[in-house]
């Protein structure tokens, strides 16, 4: 990766518009710390409401530490510190009285690698709602996992086979029942973590079909390796600079007529 | 090389030498390395065997045959003189046995040759006479052809351990017993038959009476106790350790006892087990209750270490699968990382079982060590254990005890293979793929 040594590490700010009309999250000056290493640099952003904001920027630019601070997933980490307001729908998620199950409740989110639990598909589906108590019985079961597979178009791949292993299944089949293990538990926002990249470019599609699908229904965040993916799906592209937001547009502007020397280098391929 | 065909293209070539040649003239070197290697490895893994295989063999050639006992068919009179009616288990049936074999020899008269004629015969032959009045009291006044076990030494005499080509003085059975022992052999009346009394009886001093049964039953209650202290609470601290403890100093100070825990000598936690468990809170000796619990202690960081190993090994991205849609702490632990390591931990818990089983020295310490010839019923009863018995066996002198603590190994190593087995089972039954 190469980097322009003409600019230092200090926070650079951003350009463009970070507010959005009908904001869904908001994030106001976080900072992420690994122990004494910075990762994220004061970041403000708006998420706004069923829209599909993309995050870009080369490896280690802190983009998917970025999307785990918004359902709190950095707990898990040890050493891990966020400061700054993030707030859902003007709750500060990172208040003290905050329950994160009830948060990633609300905020679901998909990893980078396909991960079924090994369990039978059915189960993968309705362990979530199960934990929750949104069902009760097992017709309410059985109707959240067909709607969800449906709503993750897998439910023609799968529908006589549901008592087999989540892991028998292809990759791509993989990522999209982890979708549909996400929207089984009803969340507002969905966090995606560079959701395409262990799969081939046909499974891709079919998954960016769906999250534009989803968008009717659901906020998404969507981290990317590929700038021609968050130029097919997303509205909004955030791109990210070592920690920095450099630059926040809509997308068809921010690919067109990046207003930052560092979007455009990033962009037009220069290095990343 | 020096072909002037081909010095023509060399020449074309570059000057330095192509890599694929120093490649190719080093391969012979490479080979011959790893067959070497794989020499090495055979050799250590069929001399390992081979070991095996003689320890086997020495055992199972010198064991099998206390897995058979001599018996002597004796036509015993219910004599009524000897049998007192009220109270029939309580007649004299040392007196009874004397008699049958007096009367099977009428020729012996003196006071010595009568005290050689009885030691032919177990003394748990009068044992067996009370028995079968006790379930028949009518047998008074018939006669009944029965199997009593000979003594030992007619046992062994039978079975080839004692020669009749040593000189007399040196031999535990003389000329005079020979003679009657070839008259009952003439008769058919010697029988070598299956050792049932072996696996149906506790210790005793006499090696054609002792079975197993008191000992195996003492290590199974040990082991059980055992395992239904440390399987929880090791993979509870396994759990609480890996998944939910925080990353500071004092669980650090945990961790590294845990770990020198486990290289602890045994014998260090019978100690323990004495000066806590007996001495402190007063517990019973020489009983499973205690065993149980030092061997706990014993096996505790071995199932510990393995559980948080196989805590370890469940991948990352389960527990984020789990997370990531809500579920707490201790559903991800409880739903999805607990059920992909169970396997390992079991096995973990198998091979720390199956080194209690074996353990001896912390029972010493605790009076398990003691000569026990009742079967214990419970976990307050004085007990031995399985390697305990062995060691105690492999100390008397009488020639009969040498195949017995032969058997005892056979049978702790069949118990070992059955614990092992259920290891194996268990495992692949619940390993599940990710």
């Amino acid at each position: 990766m190469l980097t322009h040594k003409k600019y230092t590490r200090e926070h650079r700010g951003t350009v463009g518009r970070i507010e959005s009309d009908n904001p869904r999250m908001t994030c106001r000056s976080v900072d992420v710390f690994y122990g004494d290493k910075q990762a994220i640099i004061d970041v403000s952003i708006d998420i706004g409401r069923n829209e599909v904001i993309a995050m870009i920027g080369p490896s280690g630019c802190g983009k998917s530490t970025f999307l785990r601070c918004l359902n709190r997933m950095n707990d898990t980490i040890a050493t891990c510190r966020v400061t700054g307001d993030i707030r859902l729908d003007d709750l500060d998620i990172y208040d003290k009285n905050i329950d994160v199950v009830p948060l990633r409740a609300q905020v679901g989110m998909v990893f980078q690698k396909p991960n079924p639990f090994p369990k039978s598909i059915y189960d993968n589906i309705a362990y979530g709602p199960r934990i929750h108590g949104l069902v009760s019985n097992k017709p309410e079961e059985d109707e959240i996992v067909e709607t969800s597979l449906k709503k993750a178009g897998l439910w023609e791949e799968v529908k006589d086979r549901l008592n087999q292993p989540g892991t028998s299944l292809s990759g791509g089949q993989q990522q999209r029942l982890c979708i549909a293990r996400t929207i089984a538990v009803s969340p507002e926002v969905i966090l995606m973590d560079e959701p395409c990249s262990a799969l081939d470019p046909i499974a891709t599609a079919t998954i960016e079909g769906l999250i534009d699908e989803l968008r009717e229904h659901y906020t998404i965040a969507i981290v990317t390796h590929s700038m021609q993916q968050a130029a097919r799906v997303s509205q909004r592209t955030a791109y990210f600079h070592l920690g920095d937001l450099i630059e926040v547009g809509e997308t068809k502007k921010i690919f067109t007529n990046p207003q930052h020397e560092l979007t455009e280098d990033y962009i037009t391929g220069r290095f990343g | 090389m020096n072909n002037p065909d081909i010095k023509q293209s060399r020449e074309a070539e570059p000057q330095y030498p192509r890599a694929i040649d120093i490649v190719n003239r080093g391969l012979a070197k490479r080979y011959g390395k790893e067959q070497r290697f794989k020499i090495y490895g055979l050799t250590a893994v069929v001399l390992s065997l081979s070991f095996l295989a003689l320890l086997f063999f020495t055992i199972f050639s010198n064991g099998y045959s206390a897995f058979f006992q001599t018996f002597v068919k004796l036509e015993v009179f219910f004599d009524p003189a000897f049998i007192d009616t009220d109270d029939p288990a309580n007649s004299n049936f040392p007196g009874l046995v004397k008699k049958t074999l007096r009367d099977e020899f009428p020729e012996v008269k003196t006071r010595k040759e009568k005290k050689e004629l009885y030691s032919l015969i177990s003394s748990g032959a009068a044992f067996q006479l009370q028995k079968m009045i006790q379930q028949q009291p009518d047998l008074a006044g018939r006669t009944v052809t029965i199997r009593v076990p000979a003594d030992d030494d007619v046992d062994m005499l039978n079975k080839g351990n004692i020669t009749r080509d040593v000189p007399e003085s040196d031999r535990r059975i003389n000329d005079r017993q020979l003679a009657w022992i070839d008259k009952w052999a003439h008769e058919g009346k010697i029988t070598k038959r299956f050792n049932t009394a072996f696996f149906t009886s506790g210790d005793s001093r006499e090696p054609e009476l002792a079975g197993i049964l008191g000992a195996l039953v003492g290590s199974i209650l040990t082991l059980t106790l055992t395992l239904l202290l440390s399987f929880p609470v090791g993979v509870a601290s396994a759990v609480y350790l890996e998944e939910f403890a925080p990353r500071n100093r004092w669980v650090d100070i945990v961790e590294v006892n845990i770990n020198n825990l486990a290289a602890v000598p045994s014998i260090v936690f019978g100690l323990l087990g004495l000066a806590v468990f007996i001495n402190f809170f007063h517990m019973p000796r020489s009983a499973p209750l205690v065993g149980g619990l030092v061997l706990t202690l014993m096996t505790l960081p071995v199932i510990i270490i393995a559980s948080r190993v196989s805590l370890q090994s469940v991948p990352p991205s389960i527990r984020e699968a789990a997370l990531g849609i809500g579920a707490s702490k201790m559903q991800t632990v409880l739903h999805h990382v607990l059920p992909l390591a169970l396997p390992g931990m079991l096995t973990g818990t198998i091979i720390g079982i199956a080194r209690a089983l074996g353990e001896t020295a912390p029972l010493l310490m605790i009076g398990m060590v003691a000569f026990i010839v009742d079967i214990p019923s419970g976990f307050t009863d004085p007990a031995t254990a399985l390697p305990v018995q062995i060691f105690l066996w492999a100390d008397s002198p009488e020639r009969g005890f040498v195949e017995r603590t032969s058997a005892a190994i056979i049978v702790l190593l069949a118990l070992l293979v059955v614990i092992n087995s259920l290891a194996v089972i268990l495992r692949n039954r619940f390993e599940r793929r990710w």
